[in-house]
């Protein structure tokens, strides 16, 4: 079949495309729900951050408003806010990515090297756990805790003698508060993704080292780590592409929306989120939109481009 | 035969705690097991702790706070959630809730693996360019603000059935764990003999493919299944009618209603904001919104278990 899809040259642009249709119809046609929901709900949106450089009014949409140029912008970034929600956005996604990676590839590591194998599938679904919990769900785990009349560790405090601590205006613990839930949330998860890779080593590798002398952590070093490398850069590369994402869930849910937090709490997508919920006028957050959407694109492709150098294996395309 | 040939292979890879010579001592293992330990405690307990709080009574949260040892237990909390009122929301939430997964979930999967049959397809001319209009979608998007506009605005899925189904449905990681899923199980001789005989690609897809892909649906339909089910935020943005708004939603409404009047110093000390709160649930019985919201997910997750490590390992080829 396939011999006659190369046809003669001779024969003409229409031909031509009947024949393709007539041998590939169903394919295209199998694809086309799809590609109409891609045209609906990710290209469509992207035609519309031209309203970041608009004055976006409801009645002209999208290719009718007021053209502003970088009027937007100007204000965007004449503010403290781009600053800060900057500022918040990046620090907290590169803290996630190192100790989330480090996390979880240190805990693959303790889960592969056990040999209570039944304890530590136990322990694995255990781990996996908090992965499947709602965000909203945790925002309320957390308030549990923190709660500022009956919060648990207001309790503590108090049976200590202390006075309560209303946590939820209290700045300075949050950064670090952040850091440790998105870890117990996740880190479950990622190391069992790098679990599965470090099971589809070859023993042999292993064997052949103990052989020649090497110790478990040199094992580690130069058999463990340079097998995962693939995965390890996969998981880099989205991970930097998402340096300008915050989780809605995590930032706006979990410190409970309170102003006294936005110092150390607000992101991009909680300070473009707000403005919605708000009735302002929507052209800065869609500027802070289009400035997340565009550095994103930049940063995933500037590290695949890195990884290409390095490895060119390693790289997502 | 196959399957065990595919044990003993994988007894052979470094999970099969078999190998005596590269264990790690005795001592060693010990420790670790006592570490893990501790790390399940940290997971656990703060799931606990909430569990423990809707099962107590609300003189003991008034004398003690929140604790895991109050003095009263109580079932009076879950009693709530039957009651009239709230009970009625929450039903209907919870049917919400199980719609938009069920609706959202089978669309989800058709949709994305009949995309995926399509990219699977060596030899389809078009292959390149479908592949790259949704390798796109993963790299760049629209954000929050232009997709509100459109699903609002320009397509009316606004304060509807469908506004909490549709957006959502395709997920381009998930389409490429499909894909490559699809080529890693099924030879490529198998589509060609197929087609000889006279069958159509669609017919191939749904006697042959998804049959044969049971297990990489069964991840990707996990993924859909959480992702739905722990779905606050689309009901947030666009879901007015009470009848409408998801659980998880709900749960976040409650609280944040909560939350503004007891920020609201004006709010608080007037009449109409202590009936406000007075009609909303008690604390305990916030708690039990969570652990009856929770456990639907949770006992989810085995069935999908033994899936799971395979699709992950699957994802993670590049194709």
């Amino acid at each position: 079949m396939k011999a006659v899809a190369s046809s003669p040259p001779s024969r003409g642009f229409g031909y031509k495309i009947r024949h393709h249709f007539h041998q590939y119809g169903m394919l295209h046609l199998m694809a086309l729900p799809t590609v109409v929901w891609l045209a609906l709900f990710a290209y469509w949106p992207m035609f519309g951050l031209i309203m970041a450089f608009e004055d976006y009014n409801v009645q002209d949409g999208f290719f009718g408003s007021e053209f502003v140029g970088l009027k937007n912008f100007e204000f965007l970034f004449q503010s403290q806010d781009a600053w800060v929600i900057t500022r918040n956005t990046v620090l907290y996604n590169i803290a996630f990515i190192v100790l989330g990676n480090v996390c979880a590839l240190g805990l693959a590591i303790i889960l592969s090297e056990m040999y209570f194998h039944k304890t530590a599938k136990v322990l694995q679904t255990i781990f996996i756990l908090p992965n499947f919990l709602s965000i909203t769900v945790i925002a309320l785990i957390v308030y549990a805790f923190l709660a500022p009349t009956n919060g648990f560790v207001n309790a503590i405090i108090q049976n200590l003698g202390g006075t309560k601590v209303n946590w939820y205006v209290t700045p300075s613990i949050w950064p670090f508060l952040l850091v440790f839930i998105n870890l117990w949330k996740g880190t479950g998860y990622s190391a069992v993704v790098y679990l599965a890779s470090i099971s589809g080593i070859s023993n042999e590798y292993y064997e052949a080292a103990m052989l020649d002398g090497a110790t478990k952590l040199q094992q580690i070093r130069y058999i463990t780590i340079p097998n995962l490398r693939f995965i390890l850069s996969i998981q880099l590369i989205m991970a930097v592409g998402g340096m300008f994402r915050g989780d809605i869930g995590l930032f706006y849910t979990v410190t409970m929306n309170n102003g006294a937090l936005y110092p150390v709490t607000d992101v991009i997508d909680t300070y473009v989120y707000r403005s919605l919920t708000t009735s302002q006028s929507p052209g800065m957050s869609v500027a802070a939109g289009f400035y997340q959407s565009v550095v994103g694109l930049i940063l995933i492709l500037l590290s695949n481009w890195v990884v290409t150098k390095i490895d060119a294996d390693s790289a997502l395309f | 035969m196959a399957e065990e040939l595919k044990e003993v292979r994988e007894k052979k890879g470094r999970g099969s705690y078999l190998n005596k010579l590269t264990r790690i001592s005795p001592g060693w293992n010990l420790v670790l097991l006592i570490f893990l330990l501790i790390l399940a405690v940290i997971v656990i307990v703060p799931v606990a702790l909430v569990v423990v709080v809707s099962l107590s009574t609300a003189e003991s949260i008034a004398l003690n706070g929140y604790s895991f040892l109050p003095s009263e237990w109580t079932l009076i909390a879950y009693e709530n959630l039957l009651g009239k009122g709230l009970g009625t929301q929450i039903l209907q939430s919870y049917i919400v809730t199980i719609a938009m997964t069920a609706v959202g979930t089978v669309l989800s999967l058709f949709l994305m693996s009949l995309y995926a049959y399509v990219l699977a397809q060596r030899n389809f001319p078009a292959k390149r360019f479908y592949t790259l209009i949704l390798f796109f979608t993963m790299l760049f998007s629209g954000g929050l603000v232009p997709s509100y506009i459109v699903n609002r605005q320009y397509l009316h899925l606004y304060d509807n059935f469908w506004v909490l189904v549709l957006p959502g449905l395709i997920a381009a990681y998930n389409v490429f764990i499909l894909r490559t899923f699809m080529q890693s199980t099924i030879p490529e001789a198998m589509f060609d003999a197929a087609r000889i005989d006279g069958a159509s690609d669609f017919r191939i897809y749904w006697q042959i493919v998804l049959p044969l892909c049971k297990a990489g649906l069964a991840v990707v339909a996990m993924w859909a299944i959480v992702g739905r089910w722990n779905d606050w935020f689309t009901g947030m943005l666009y879901i007015e009618n009470a009848k409408l708004v998801p659980l998880q939603t709900m749960l976040q409404k409650i609280q944040n209603n909560i939350d503004f009047i007891k920020n609201n110093s004006q709010m608080k000390n007037s009449v109409e904001g202590a009936s406000i709160l007075k009609s909303l649930p008690g604390e305990s019985t916030r708690m039990a919104i969570v652990v009856i919201s929770s456990v639907p997910i949770i006992f989810a997750y085995p069935f999908f278990q033994r899936y799971f490590i395979q699709g992950i390992t699957v994802g993670s080829v590049k194709g």
